[in-house]
Order: structure tokens, then sequence, then C-alpha cells
């Protein structure tokens, strides 16, 4: 059983090639992708389930999230994705029940992260780089498996009088179909909210007529024209993305696999160090800057750029970070704080910006996918429910790109010292290339109903020393050489001793201030109902109706509303 | 035919004990649906006999002394009727699952709208589904007493369409109707409206798969609706009891076809010098095994999935019960307790305990495949009459399966896991073939002389209604 109290697992791997995929094939014809799900029953993540009706854990979703981002790197040619089924029963049944009703609380909250990012790429995947996803829903689709269409631009079902697209998270597990689906049904789709209300309130969803009539598919078609009709669709699809892309021929790169080194308390990537302390719960994370000749690369130009692939500081450095953010979520449980060090040379970062950015305005594909991931990581790290403190001492290189990491943290300490004179400063990429996933800059956010202040540091790229950084109001605490030791201690250990619920809401809350939109929606409103249901006895006590789903006796529900 | 629009005709039309004539709601969706059900049974019903009067029993009371009427009628012209069981106060209880002993509901509960439907509708489209399949076969009929069995089952297999219609316009509102209205557009077949269950889309065109299918498939409907006349759902518990009267003479229709043609081949290996069945223009033994070995595996598939959440879902809310719930058990609740089945695991078949509500499936097929047994072992009892040597079999229930935990691996009729290379080396020697079926179609030849029967197949042991074998049953 995943994650059963006791039990020890070997640590998530979240590297993918697609030679090892297990529940995915993915052909390419030209500008046209079909990403097939047809996941092995026998080849779930761990013991205990078995991934019936292309139903999924977090192993497939590992695998997906795989697909969605070579897609973009590798095959920048490609415009229209269609994802659907080689089972022949069902295109997705949703996350497997088994594997959730035996999963411990954190495990489920953190595969129902991992996937909601992973649903969020694909449309980012349209919305930055014209490569349209559509759902060719060849069969039942239910649950996690609407919610993956839903994902998608457009979903079309077949009408065979039989599959039908469901939410049935509610009447039948007594959960909510977390993973974006009540947000994408009435904020994405815009489905009436009393229609919406019917739907996820019926087990066996909604089919045919009424399902395009409704809003919930965009069409249907009969087993013998479904095929045609979704090649059809797809090719009418890449040429309107196509008109959008340009019509620059685009060779994908190959996303080389990470160069890591594990031992017991630490994974070395190249530009990324991830060390953890259990006794302490404090972990370190530390990432340096671009070499000298990082940054020749960068000024060569785009084409410079391209040429670098994967080895490029900017794709490899954040790729490096993005995995150590993952192994840090879902295989370090018990780490409260992480301490983040960015290293280097702070001038260089900002140069390294400015010709990144100039690269960017060319519009070449391959930089545009380098800055989106960074901005994918970036969200990543302002999802991840863990303290961060980030720690701008000697040898500091909180500039440019990494200073969104000094902003995404929830607190930064700086030092001021005459002997060790460290800058931070703001490039190119700080004023809103790198936004939230509610749609802002984090400078944005960090002056919120401070106009002046925004005012002041607007578009500006400079160094800033420890003193006029902290007036411009980017430090949280400045401290002296004097101070700085016990200062930091003190904080590291007042942080270490609260409340880790507390601290997990707290810290998404204060997070993200500013208006809401779809995505900041499905990881505050939704996650957070969810992760309340979740731990509820209606859900989860021993009569539950996600402990007692597939087994022989019948919930029963404690009726007060709370 | 005209459909009937008005009521007066309808209520009389249509014999019922559901107070159809008192029931405007009920009847003015039954009329909306006539005409569209009477488009359906032109189009898909059995072709070409239309207006042929053929002598059939009609269903005109629940009465158990009179409920039949015998007599000539064009098949669009049968009555079908909407009979319920008449209510016993004492008997209307919840017969298993957690509120076992509880009244029945008279009305849908609203907690389990979706599942009775669900139930309803798996259950009613498999009625239409064998009409369809059969649709051919009254051109290739071997004698006129065969002939009007077909057309005896095809009528109630019309009406126990109705009597599920029935159930979804009174209770199940406007989804009901729109359920009705999808029974008679989905086509056994179709690939792009197939019917819900694998067995129903399956062609049937000869006469041994008619008959196979009448003993191994309506076999199945026999459970199935045994299960639902345990239900909570009052309406539904005495609905399907009265169908499975009906029900009980297709199953004899293919008990004893098939027996007749064993009996039939029998007498031809002996008459042949050599023992050929096939010399004499008979149906050999082994192609008799091959067709025992498709239809039985392909009617498991329709008790669903071994280990099924659905099953212990169903059963625990009262709303589908085993084979005579009340009558056999003590516990109703069968909330602790296993059922040890065989399944295979890391490529071995290893036995495992499954809790017993999850294992209901089973449990019904288990009592479906021990009365197969009861029916092989009959069949058998003629061979040994005949004094041949040969018996027939039934293949292990994990042999060719589509559906549960079977699927997917493959088994050879004794049972034993084997590999898909041996499995498909072996699949013309157990599994009905395209050869088979050419061979079949070749000596299915119409006989229309009353008291005749083809070569392949003996005559019945007596007829229809105390009439003698000669009576026309058909009058073309």
């Amino acid at each position: 059983m995943a994650e059963a109290e006791g039990q020890s697992f070997p640590a998530v791997d979240f590297e993918r090639t697609p030679a090892d995929y297990k529940h995915w094939k993915v052909s390419y014809d030209g500008e046209i992708a079909r990403v097939l799900m047809d996941v092995d029953p026998d080849g779930g993540l761990r013991p205990g389930y078995e991934l019936k009706l292309n139903s999924y854990d977090l192993g497939v979703d590992i695998e997906l999230a795989d697909v969605v981002r070579r897609m973009r790197f590798e095959h920048p040619e490609v415009r229209t994705v269609i994802v659907s089924s080689g089972n022949d029963r069902a295109f997705c049944a949703g996350a497997n029940i088994n594997m959730l009703g035996a999963s411990t609380h954190a495990w489920k909250v953190n595969f129902c992260k991992f996937t909601n990012e992973t649903r969020c790429e694909i449309e980012d995947a349209e919305r930055h780089s014209q490569q349209v996803w559509i759902a060719a829903c060849n069969g039942t689709t239910a649950g996690g498996g609407y919610e993956l269409a839903l994902a998608c631009r457009e979903i079309y079902l077949i009408d065979d009088g039989n599959s039908a697209v469901s939410l049935p998270e509610v009447p039948l597990l007594g959960v909510l179909p977390g993973t974006g689906g009540l947000t994408r049904l009435v904020d994405k789709r815009k489905v009436r909210r009393d229609l919406a209300d019917v739907f996820s309130t019926t087990a066996e969803g909604v089919r045919g007529k009424r399902a395009v009539k409704w809003g919930l598919v965009d069409g249907i078609y009969p087993r013998s024209k479904f095929d045609e009709a979704m090649a059809k669709r797809a090719g009418e699809v890449a040429q309107e993305a196509a008109a959008k892309a340009g019509d620059t021929p685009r060779k994908g790169i190959t996303l080389e696999p990470l160069q890591v080194s594990v031992e017991d308390n630490s994974r070395s990537y190249g530009s990324v160090r991830f060390s953890w302390d259990d006794e302490t719960r404090i972990a370190e994370l530390e990432i340096d800057g671009p070499s000298e000749a990082d940054l020749e690369v960068v000024r060569g130009g785009a084409e410079a750029i391209y040429a670098a692939g994967s080895k490029l500081w900017a794709l490899r450095a954040y790729r490096e970070l993005d995995d150590a953010l993952l192994h840090l979520r879902v295989n370090h449980l018990n780490i409260g704080l992480v301490l983040v060090r960015a290293k280097g040379d702070a001038q260089r970062l900002l140069d390294h910006d400015a010709a990144l950015a100039k690269a960017l305005e060319s519009g070449h594909w391959f930089v545009n996918e380098v800055v989106a991931h960074m901005a994918r990581t970036l969200r990543r790290f302002d999802l991840t429910s863990r303290s961060f403190f980030a720690l701008g001492d000697a040898g500091t290189a909180f500039a440019g790109n990494l200073f969104e990491l000094a902003l995404a943290s929830d607190r930064f300490y700086l030092l001021d010292d005459p002997d060790q004179p460290v800058h931070v400063g703001l490039g190119a990429l700080n004023h809103g290339v790198l936004p939230m996933s509610h749609g802002v800059s984090r400078l944005d956010v960090r002056f919120y109903g401070d106009d002046a202040a925004a005012k002041a540091l607007a578009g500006k790229q400079e160094l800033l020393d420890p003193e006029s950084a902290d007036d411009a109001g980017l430090v949280t605490v400045l401290l002296d050489d004097i101070d700085w030791d016990d200062d930091v201690r003190v904080a590291i250990e007042e942080r270490a001793s609260l409340s880790p619920d507390a601290l997990t809401g707290m810290e998404a809350n204060l997070r993200f201030p500013m208006p809401e939109n779809a995505d900041s929606k499905i990881f505050a409103r939704l996650t957070a109902w969810q992760n309340w249901i979740f731990i509820r006895p209606n859900a989860t006590g021993p009569e539950g109706a996600l402990t007692l789903y597939g087994k022989p006796e019948r919930p029963r529900f404690d009726w007060k509303r709370v | 035919m005209q459909p009937v629009s008005n009521s007066v005709d309808l209520t009389s039309k249509i014999p019922n004990n559901v107070g159809l004539s008192d029931d405007p709601k009920l009847r003015k969706a039954l009329e909306r649906w006539l005409p569209n059900y009477l488009d359906w049974w032109r189009d898909m019903g059995p072709s070409d006999f239309a207006d042929k009067p053929v002598y059939l029993r009609t269903a005109i009371s629940v009465d158990n002394a009179g409920w039949a009427h015998y007599d000539h009628v064009k098949m669009p012209d049968y009555r079908w009727g909407i009979f319920l069981n008449p209510l016993k106060e004492d008997e209307a209880t919840i017969k298993c699952g957690d509120d076992a002993g509880k009244a029945a509901w008279a009305e849908v509960p609203g907690e389990h709208r979706n599942a009775l439907r669900r139930i309803i509708v798996t259950q009613a489209d498999t009625e239409p589904a064998s009409v369809e399949q059969q649709r051919l076969l009254g051109h290739t009929a071997p004698s006129l007493y065969d002939m009007r069995n077909l057309f005896q089952v095809n009528v109630e297999e019309g009406r126990h369409l109705w009597a599920m219609v029935y159930l979804l316009h009174k209770y199940f509102g406007r989804d009901g109707r729109d359920e009705a209205e999808e029974l008679l557009n989905r086509r056994s077949g179709d690939e792009d409206k197939p019917r819900i269950l694998g067995a129903f889309n399956q062609p049937c065109d000869h006469w041994l798969s008619f008959f196979a299918f009448t003993m191994f498939t309506d076999r199945d409907g026999k459970y199935q609706l045994a299960a639902l006349a345990e239900s909570g759902f009052d309406p539904l518990a005495r609905t399907t009891q009265f169908m499975l009267t009906e029900e009980a003479h297709h199953l004899f229709v293919g008990q004893t076809g098939l027996q007749r043609i064993i009996q039939r081949s029998a007498q031809l290996e002996k008459m042949d010098p050599n023992g050929d069945v096939r010399n004499q223009g008979g149906i050999d033994f082994d192609l008799i095994q091959r067709t025992i070995n498709y239809w039985f595996t392909y009617s498991l598939d329709l008790f669903g999935g071994e280990i099924s959440s659905n099953a212990a879902d169903f059963f625990a809310s009262g709303l589908k019960g085993r084979f005579r719930e009340a009558k056999k058990y003590e516990d109703h609740k069968a909330q602790s307790g296993d059922y040890r089945m065989h399944l295979v695991e890391g490529g071995k078949l290893v036995e495992k305990d499954i809790p017993l509500r999850n294992a209901m499936n089973e449990v019904l097929r288990d009592e479906y495949v021990a009365d197969c047994e009861r029916a092989l072992r009959k069949w058998n009892k003629v061979l040994e009459e005949e004094g041949v040597e040969t018996r027939l079999t039934l293949p292990s229930r994990r042999f060719h399966r589509h559906q549960g935990i079977h699927a997917g691996h493959f088994f050879n009729p004794d049972g034993e896991l084997i590999s898909e290379d041996e499995y498909r080396a072996n699949e013309q020697k157990w599994l009905l073939t395209p050869a088979d079926n050419d061979y079949l179609l070749s000596i299915m030849k119409p006989v229309h002389e009353p008291g005749k029967f083809a070569n392949w197949i003996a005559p019945p042991s007596r007829g229809i209604e105390g009439k003698p074998l000669e009576f026309e049953y058909v009058r073309l």
C-alpha cells in the first residue's frame, strides 16, 4: 500500500525517457502527434493495486508530464496533440481508487498537486507554444479521465450510446474531482453552474447530445466516423495554431538525462545542490548562476542558444531545480524548512538575463520554451508547501532570474557586511516574463498596494547594494555580520518549531495576493477543499466512502454539515 | 400497422395488471413509445413473416391456472402486455444487504435511482438485442414447430422489453423515457450503436447458434432476472418474477433443441458406415462441442466481473440478491465471509479469498454453471441411450473469457493456464470457426411441411400445448 504508515518505499524518481514509458505510446506525423494512453495494469508505481481501465497513479502521470515537456522541446513542429486511449473499454477511468484508498494523506496531496501541475502544463503548451491538445475520448471518460480531457482545449466523445463523460467523485467516492475538474467545468468551459451541479452528482455521467448541449464536450461522433473526424479536426487545429506559431521550420532538441550524484543526504546536480537533515527537518537548496562560458552562449543570440540545447544553463539548471523540488515534496515529507541560496556573480546574471530577453524578442521557439520552462519551475516552487527562507550571505547571487527565488521564498535574509559586499539585482526577466500561477509577476505581488514602491522599481535592470535593496522593499530582514549567525539561527529554529499544517495553510494564503484566475483557483480553492475532505471521516474514516469503495460494506456518513 | 393514437385503444391493446387505464401519465408515455416500438419491430423483428399467422402464447393475466392464451396470431398484432406478479404484502421486504428485512420500496429511492436505472437498462437492452440477432432465422427453420418456437421467443423478448420500458416510464421520469428511446436505437452488432453487452452483439445466423443462444445466453437472463426478482425495489422484483415464467420456455427451446440435434447426430453416426455424421448431412459432435465452448463462455461474461464493487454495492443496497435469496439463504447481509476463487497472479493460477459481497457475480455464476451442467448430463444420457461413445463437456469457466479476471489470460478448455501461442494453435479446435458456419449454413434448408423435420435434428417428443407434431404451427 502506498506510503502506509510505518512502511518505507524506494524514493520516487521523476526522470523518464520515452524508451521506458510503460503507459503511454506517442507517435508523430508532421505537425500532429498522437498520445495514446494504454496503462499497464501491473505497472503501478507501488504494489497493492492494479491500474485497470486506464486508471492512473503517480507513475503514470510522471510519464505524462514527460510526454508534455518533451513534446515542446523535442517536437516543436507539433501543433496538435490528440490524446486518446489504447484501452478497448475506457478512455480513462481517472485516478486509481485503490491506490488513493491505500495512500497516506501526504501521498494523496502530493499526487494531486503533481497531476494538477501537469494538467496546467498541457494548457501552458497551448498558451505559450501553440501546441494544442485535443481529447479524443474513445470510451468511458470518468473522473480524472474527464479532468485530463478538460485540460485539453477541445473534447470529443465517441457516440456509441454507452460512453459517457462523468465526474463520479462526489456520488461514488465522497471526495471532489480535485484535478481541476470542478474549476475547469465552470471557469474554463463555462458550463452553467446548475447543470454542473447535476453533472457532478450523477455517477454515470452524461453522454451523446446532452453532453454537447451542456458544453461538457465539443462534439460527438459515432464509432465508425470517430477517427476520421478526429484526424480532420486535428488538421484544422494544426492550421490555426500554425498561423499563430509562424512558419519558420522547427527542429527539436533532445532533453538529455540530468546528471545527478546521489548520496545519503544530498542530490548534487551540475548547478543545483539539494541536501537535507532529517534530524533538524531542514534542507538546503543551492543554485549556481551561469558561468562566463554560459553567458557567452546566451550572448551569441538565439541560434547559439538553440545549439546549446539541453546543456544551456537556463534550461539545465531549472530542470535540476525542478527535479530537486519534486524530490523534496515526495521523498522528504518531514523537511519543513528549506534554506535557499543563489551563488555566483550577480552582474553576470543580469547580463545573462538581458541577453536571454533579447533572444526571446527574436521569437525563436527554443528561447521561448526555455523561458516558459523557467516560469513553470518557479511556479512549482511557489506551490511547494514547505517554508522557504532565502539566505543572501557572502557570495550570494540573488539577481535576475534567480532573484525570483528570493521573491518566491517566504522570507529573504540579506547580509550587509562591508567586508564581504554582496549585491542583489533586478534584470530583464523580473518584470512579468516569469509570472506566478495567477498570472502576475512576483514583484507586482510583493508591492501590491504600494504603487510608489512598484513604480520605483518598474523596468529596473541593475544591481542594488544591500541597503538600497532593503530601502526598495526587496529584503525581509537585513542583517550585519555581527547579527547574521544568531538571528538567522533563531529564525530557523523558530520556524522549525511551528505547526507544519498551520504553516502550509498560512504560506499558501500569503504567497498569492491579488485576484485569482482559474489556475490559482485550482491550487487554492479546489485543492484546499479536497485536502480537507481527504482527512474527513466521511471520505477516509473507517466507514468513509473512499475507504470503502470497492469493499463489501457501504459508507456511513456523519450527516452534520460543517 | 397503424400506430395507435388514442388511449382507449392502447389500454385494450395492452393486456396489463398495472392499472394502465387509470394512469394517464404512463399511458401518455407508452403511447409515444409504441409507434417507435412497432417501427423497430418492423425493421428489426423477424424478417418477412409479418403476415403469417403463428400459433403463439400470449400472456393475458398472472393467474397460475390460466395466465396464457394460445392462438394463431400475426406477430405485429401480438398483444405485448405488462404484468407484475400480484403484490403479497408480507413478502414485500428488502431481501438482502444492509437493510434486509425492512419494507421494500414501492417507489425508486433517490439514492439508488441511477444504479437501478442502469440495472434495468442493461437488462432491457438484451431483450430487443436477441430479437435482432435472430431476425433471419425464420428462413431456415428446420420445421414449422421450430419456426413457431423461434417466433414465440421473439415476441416474448419483445414483451420483456415492454415490461422493462414500463418500469423506466413509470418510475424514472424523463431520463427513463430517454433510455426507453435509446433501447430502440441501439442495434445488435452495429459498429456505432452496439448493444450494451458483448454476447448480444455476436452473430446468431444459424439454428445451432440459436439453440445454443437460448440454452446458454437466455439462461444467463434467467439468473439475472432471478437475482432482480429478489430486488428491494418491489415493482422490479414483481416484473421479473413474471418474466421468469416466460423465460422458462426459451430455455426449454434451447435445451431440447440441442438435445434433439445431439440425438440426431448419434443416430446419423450409427447409420454411417464410417460413423461420419457429416457424411450423412448431420452436425458432428466436435462441432457441437465447439458451439458449447463458444456460447457457454460468452454467456459467462454476462455475469460481470468476478471481483466487483458494483456487485457488492448492488447487493449491499438491496437492489440485486442471490439466486433464490429469500428461500436458499439465512444470512441475507453477507457482510462477513469470503469466497475462494482462482485467479492469475504473477503468471500463476492461485487461490484467493474475496469478500463475499464482492464475489456476488461469481456466486450467481455458480448457480448458472450448475444449471448448465444439469443439461449436459441430460444430453450425455441421450448419447448413452443411443449407444454412442462420445460425451460432451462444459469448458472451464476460465476458458475464452472477455470480461473479468480471466480475460486477457489464456486457458485451455480444462482451465489450465497456457501460453498465448498454445492457445492460438488450438483455437480452431476449441471454438467455432468460419468454416463451421459455412458448413452449418449449407445444411440449414427450411422445412415447411407440417410434421416434417430437417435431417440434422430429431423431432421433439411432443408438440405445443397438446397439439400434435403435424399441427400447422405457422400458416405460411
